[in-house]
């Protein structure tokens, strides 16, 4: 009980100081939206990479499809993309609010909607690939993206799509999404949530321990794994909507398909918080991106450099992450019962664990 | 596209220009997948920043040649320098993830793979350079094909060099113990092989093949700081394709590849050079999993 009331006080925290944030530092706004994506990130890569041990490098595909998804959809709706594209931005479209809105709403539910199917389609391709082939070919993936669509002059080629200008005050631009980008965190940490509160973490769980002995047991793999990767991918394809409009402009290589920043941050920020846990990808997004923020500020140049040296130095140095290494320190802050060493019991066998009702 | 394989039908002299630079460049590719796949094949470790040893070398070469030190001369140092670095590199933190889980081992390459071009871009720039080796072009067909001698030389060395790694391997005390210890660690250990150095002289070799391999690139092509990451998709995708320690595959792979990747920049062009590269690799995988799942089909 008093875990519970622990728990429910830690949420009320965190919301109360997300909710109060872009009121108190309104300069900041972007970056704290930025934050929350971090946090939707990497809690979407732990349902891959952390709880079922299939180590994606190219999460970061849906991300961007997301993102060109719900900026045809918003342009098309009121013109021709084609020609929009063309004009390279010498086009300016006066959206009214109720076209802005409309717009974004319908972009960011197909860009989520597209993500998925997307992510289904991948994992029918690719996830019978394991272990190191699958990350490769999922990097792969994140680059053939990204070269096709700068290939692809419909949507603007390497050239990129300019974004609707926001309509309304100019601060109220930064405080829209940033409540918006809030809210895509907080809905993909409540599904994650209560999704490893059912019988699928266990499942998933035993895919990452021994996926041949978890089909051996009729556990139906291929199904598991295109569940955890749509889920993932229609998250990020929502935050790719929302990030697109954000900064305005869309373009393949930096914004939408980031490989090497973003779609490697959220293996770092997942594995330095501990991977295989739902809150260590959020202690560690906290932790990554307050250190990023530094090094961007402080170490200019350098910072990617240093961002290099932080993966490195995380994977080979400190692979239980944070919370691993708190739970190892203190298990019973975790509910785990450690037993004395030379205790009365330590001489009696262990009495059997109740058999679990698991429904096949 | 249609007019670009008319002109390779109705000219078939084009032909024989794609292949040979498709060749030139695939002589290059052998060697980088080849020091990829010994890596691979007796640490078990895949080096994401196989690609960005080999532009350090490039800009290594680029360094010297400012000195007046001729590129194919400066092949050696380059070498010896990329050598003492991989040796480094392995002490730091090859070493350490070796006997970790091997997506461990992707992602520490990779925050190097990272780290190695951040460095070159902040040391050298960003812009696209090529060392000048001075050599003359040859006309053939009536001045149809043009064919730099460089890229004949380099064809040259990549097979000089990759004799000279064979017959270490198979002839030398050291190279016996590497390949032993590719086929079974434990049991080369336990039979006196000192496996740490062999892992440290694999790595190292590698980086030093690598860092041969740019001085190549460099005076055939191009090296920018941001280039390692496609050599590195090409050099997985040579020795998936071949499959590990299968030299005449990684052969016929990568020369392959160096020519299919002429052709779909000429055809599609050039802007879908890459895109095939990394196309052809997720194909490749496909296709290896369907012939697992074959395989995994008959034992039931």
């Amino acid at each position: 009980m008093k875990l519970a009331s622990r728990t429910a006080a830690l949420h009320a925290a965190i919301l109360v100081v997300g909710l109060a944030a872009p009121f108190v530092f309104p300069a900041h706004s972007v970056q704290f939206a930025v934050f929350w994506i971090m946090v939707l990130f990497a809690l979407t890569w732990d349902a891959m990479g952390g709880q079922m041990g299939y180590n994606s490098l190219g999460n970061i595909a849906f991300f961007g499809i997301g993102m060109y998804i719900c900026a045809i959809t918003q342009i098309g709706l009121v013109y021709d993309v084609g020609e929009y594209t063309a004009a390279n931005g010498a086009v300016a479209i006066h959206f009214t609010d109720a076209q802005y809105f409309g717009g974004l709403a319908l972009g960011t539910a197909l860009a989520a909607v597209g993500a998925t199917i997307m992510a289904a389609i991948l994992s029918w391709v690719l996830a019978g690939i394991r272990g190191p082939y699958f990350a490769i070919g999922t990097l792969g993936v994140a680059i053939a993206a990204a070269e096709l669509t700068a290939a692809w002059p419909w949507v603007g080629g390497g050239q990129g799509i300019s974004m609707p200008v926001f309509p309304g005050a100019p601060g109220m631009r930064e405080r829209f999404f940033y409540f918006a980008c809030l809210a895509a965190a907080v809905a993909c940490y409540l599904f994650f949530r209560w999704l490893y509160g059912t019988r699928f973490k266990l499942a998933v769980n035993a895919i990452r321990d021994d996926e041949d002995k978890a089909e051996a047991l009729g556990l139906h793999t291929r199904r598991y794994k295109a569940v955890a990767w749509s889920s993932a991918a229609f998250f990020l394809g929502i935050a790719g909507a929302l990030f697109g409009n954000m900064t305005g402009f869309v373009e393949p290589l930096e914004t939408a398909y980031p490989t090497l920043t973003f779609g490697i941050f959220m293996i770092a920020m997942t594995l330095l918080g501990g991977k295989g846990t739902l809150w260590g990808p959020i202690i560690g997004a906290t932790v990554f991106y307050v250190m990023r923020e530094l090094t961007w500020t402080y170490l200019l140049g350098w910072q990617y450099i240093a961002l290099g040296v932080l993966i490195i130095v995380t994977v080979v140095y400190f692979q239980q992450g944070i919370l691993g290494w708190v739970k190892s320190r203190r298990p019973e802050w975790f509910g785990v019962k450690v037993e004395e060493r030379g205790g009365p019991d330590s001489g009696k066998p262990r009495p059997a664990p109740a058999p679990k009702a698991v429904s096949a | 596209m249609v007019e670009n394989l008319q002109i390779l039908t109705g000219a078939p002299v084009f032909n024989v220009q794609l292949l040979l630079n498709g060749l030139s460049v695939g002589a290059i590719f052998a060697l980088i997948a080849y020091g990829l796949g010994l890596v691979w094949g007796v640490t078990s470790v895949k080096n994401l920043s196989q690609g960005d040893m080999v532009m350090t070398g490039g800009f290594l070469a680029y360094e010297m040649n400012k000195h007046g030190v001729h590129p194919i001369v400066a092949i050696i140092p380059v070498a010896a320098i990329m050598f003492a670095l991989g040796w480094l590199i392995y002490r730091i933190i090859i070493r350490r993830v070796i006997e970790l889980d091997l997506f461990t081992s992707l992602l520490a390459t990779f925050g190097m793979a990272i780290v190695i071009q951040q460095s070159l871009n902040l040391i050298f720039g960003p812009d696209v350079r090529t060392i000048k080796s001075g050599f003359d072009t040859l006309h053939l067909f009536g001045g149809q094909v043009d064919i730099t001698q460089i890229r004949l030389i380099a064809i040259a060395l990549c097979f000089l060099l990759a004799i000279a790694m064979v017959a270490f391997l198979r002839y030398s005390r050291m190279g016996q113990a590497i390949r032993a210890t590719a086929q079974d660690p434990r049991a080369a250990r336990v039979l006196g092989i000192d496996t740490d150095t062999v892992y440290a002289l694999t790595f190292s070799l590698n980086a030093a093949i690598c860092g041969a391999a740019g001085v190549l690139v460099a005076m055939v092509w191009v090296i920018a700081p941001f280039y390692g990451i496609g050599y590195s998709v090409r050099a997985f995708v040579i020795v998936t394709a071949a499959g590990l320690g299968n030299l005449p595959g990684v052969i016929v792979m990568a020369l392959a590849l160096g020519v299919i990747e002429q052709y779909s920049g000429f055809v599609l062009g050039a802007q879908f050079q890459q895109a095939t590269v990394v196309s052809l690799l997720i194909l490749i995988l496909v296709f290896r999993q369907l012939s697992l799942l074959r395989s995994r089909r008959a034992l039931q």
